[in-house]
C-alpha cells in the first residue's frame, strides 16, 4: 500500500498544511501573471466598444468577479456535501476558508455592477432578477460566515454551515439563468455554449482576468485554511511541532 | 449500502427536493419577478390600472420627438408586434437610442399612452469595436435589401432583434 499514491493522505490536516504552504507562492505568482496580461489586453489592447465607449472596460473586473462569486459558492457547497457525507475534517475548513473570498467577489460584482449601471442604464440599482439574486448570494455568504462564527464547536459549526450552503446552492443556477428566464434590465450572457458575442481581444482579456481571480482565490483560500487548521488542531502534536519550528 | 453512501444519497435527494420547490415557487412568482412587461401585454390588458409598472422593448426607429422645451419627449416602444407611445419629461440615459432597448417606469394614461417617470436604457450583450459594428450593420442592410428585392416589397422588413 505504501507505493500507491493516496489522495486521502491529503485529507489529513497534518499533511495538507505543508502542501498548501508550498502551493501558495505558485498560485499567487500565476495570478499576478494572468492579472498583468489580462489588464494589458483589457485596458490597452482591447478596442473601444461601439455603443458603450470606454465605459465597458469595467467588464474586466465585473464579469470575473461575478463568475468567481458563483463558482466559489459551488465549491463551498461541494465541500459541504463531502463533509456531511464522509465526515472529513478538512472539508469544513475548506468551506470556511473560501467564504470571505466568495463574499468579496459577490460584493465586487454588485459594486462594479452599480458603477457600470449608472452611466449605461441610468440607474445604480434595479430590482431585476439578476441583481436581486446576486444580492441574495452575498447575503448567503454573510449568513454562512455569521452562522459558523456563532457556533463554537467546529464540528457543529461545519454541519450547520454546510446545511445552509447546500440549501442556498439553488440560488446559483437562478443567478446564472435569470437573464434567460425573466425580463431583466441586465443584458444576456455574452458567452453561450462556447460562442461569444464579444470581440476576440475583449474576450481574451476577460478570460485572463477570470484566471487571475481564480488563482488569487485559491491562493488566499489556502492561506486562510492554514490558519484555520492551526487554530482548530492547536492541541495536536503536529501543530505544536509546527509552531515550535520542528515541523520544517 | 455504506452509511456514507446513504448520507450522500440523502443529500442528493434533499437537494433535488429543494430544487423542485424553488422551481415551483419561482414559477408561481413568474409575473412578479419580471422587471417589465411588453407592449403586447399592455395591449392585452395585462397592465395594472392606475399603478406604476415598467414596460420594456425597443425604441421604434424615427419615433423620438422632442418638445420645444428640450426635456419633454415622446417616443414609441415596440416589441415589433405592438407599439406603445411613451411621454417622458427628464434626462435620457446616454445609451438611449432609436432601435435599441429601453425600460420605462410609469403609468398608463386615459388616452392609452404611457406617462413615464423613469427611463432606463437596456443595452445588449454584444461588445465589438465600432468598425465591426458598422460592418455588421452594413451586412444586415445588404441582406435586408436583397431580401426586399427578392420579395419585390417596397420596404425592408424589420428583423426582430434578440436580447432587448
Amino acid at each position: 500500500m505504501k507505493d500507491r499514491f493516496n489522495l486521502y493522505k491529503f485529507a489529513s490536516p497534518a499533511t495538507f498544511y505543508p502542501l498548501a504552504g508550498a502551493l501558495i507562492p505558485y498560485f499567487a505568482a500565476v495570478s499576478v501573471v494572468f492579472g498583468l496580461a489580462g489588464l494589458y489586453l483589457g485596458m490597452l489592447v482591447a478596442p473601444t466598444d461601439f455603443q458603450q465607449g470606454e465605459g465597458y472596460r469595467i467588464i474586466f473586473i465585473h464579469v470575473p468577479a461575478s463568475w468567481m462569486s458563483m463558482f466559489i459558492y459551488l465549491v463551498m457547497a461541494f465541500w459541504a456535501a463531502i463533509g456531511l457525507a464522509f465526515n472529513t475534517r478538512l472539508s469544513g475548513m475548506m468551506a470556511q476558508a473560501l467564504a470571505p473570498t466568495g463574499a468579496l467577489m459577490a460584493f465586487l460584482s454588485l459594486w462594479t455592477g452599480a458603477l457600470w449601471g449608472k452611466p449605461m442604464w441610468g440607474a445604480w440599482w434595479v430590482w431585476d432578477a439578476r441583481l436581486t439574486s446576486e444580492l441574495i448570494l452575498l447575503f448567503l455568504y454573510i449568513g454562512y460566515m455569521a452562522l459558523t462564527a456563532a457556533i463554537d464547536d467546529p464540528r457543529r459549526s461545519d454541519k450547520a454551515g454546510g446545511l445552509l450552503l447546500l440549501v442556498g446552492v439553488v440560488n446559483v443556477p437562478i443567478i446564472y439563468f435569470s437573464v434567460k428566464w425573466w425580463n431583466t434590465l441586465h443584458q444576456g450572457s455574452s458567452i453561450n455554449m462556447g460562442k461569444s458575442s464579444m470581440a476576440e481581444t475583449m474576450l481574451w482579456g476577460m478570460l485572463l482576468m477570470a484566471m487571475c481571480f481564480w488563482m488569487y482565490s485559491i491562493a488566499v483560500a489556502l492561506m486562510r485554511v492554514r490558519t484555520i487548521m492551526l487554530e482548530r488542531e492547536r492541541h495536536t502534536d503536529w501543530v505544536k511541532a509546527e509552531l515550535s519550528g520542528e515541523g520544517k | 449500502m455504506k452509511s456514507r453512501h446513504k448520507k450522500l444519497a440523502l443529500i442528493g435527494g434533499a437537494l433535488a427536493i429543494i430544487g423542485i420547490i424553488a422551481a415551483l415557487v419561482l414559477n408561481a412568482l413568474n409575473s412578479n419577478i419580471a422587471l417589465y412587461i411588453s407592449p403586447t401585454d399592455v395591449a392585452a390588458g395585462k397592465a395594472p390600472q392606475g399603478q406604476l409598472f415598467r414596460i420594456g422593448g425597443l425604441v421604434k426607429e424615427g419615433s423620438l420627438t422632442r418638445e420645444a422645451d428640450g426635456v419633454t419627449m415622446r417616443f414609441i416602444v415596440t416589441d415589433t408586434d405592438k407599439d406603445l407611445t411613451v411621454n417622458y419629461k427628464g434626462i435620457l440615459p446616454d445609451l438611449f437610442k432609436e432601435g435599441k432597448g429601453v425600460v420605462a417606469q410609469g403609468k398608463l394614461t386615459e388616452t392609452g399612452t404611457f406617462a413615464a417617470t423613469e427611463v432606463l436604457a437596456k443595452h445588449d450583450e454584444n461588445y465589438m469595436p465600432p468598425e465591426a459594428a458598422k460592418a455588421v450593420g452594413d451586412a444586415a442592410n445588404r441582406a435586408a435589401d436583397k431580401k426586399a428585392a427578392a420579395a419585390n416589397a417596397p420596404a425592408a422588413t424589420e428583423k426582430p432583434k434578440a436580447g432587448y
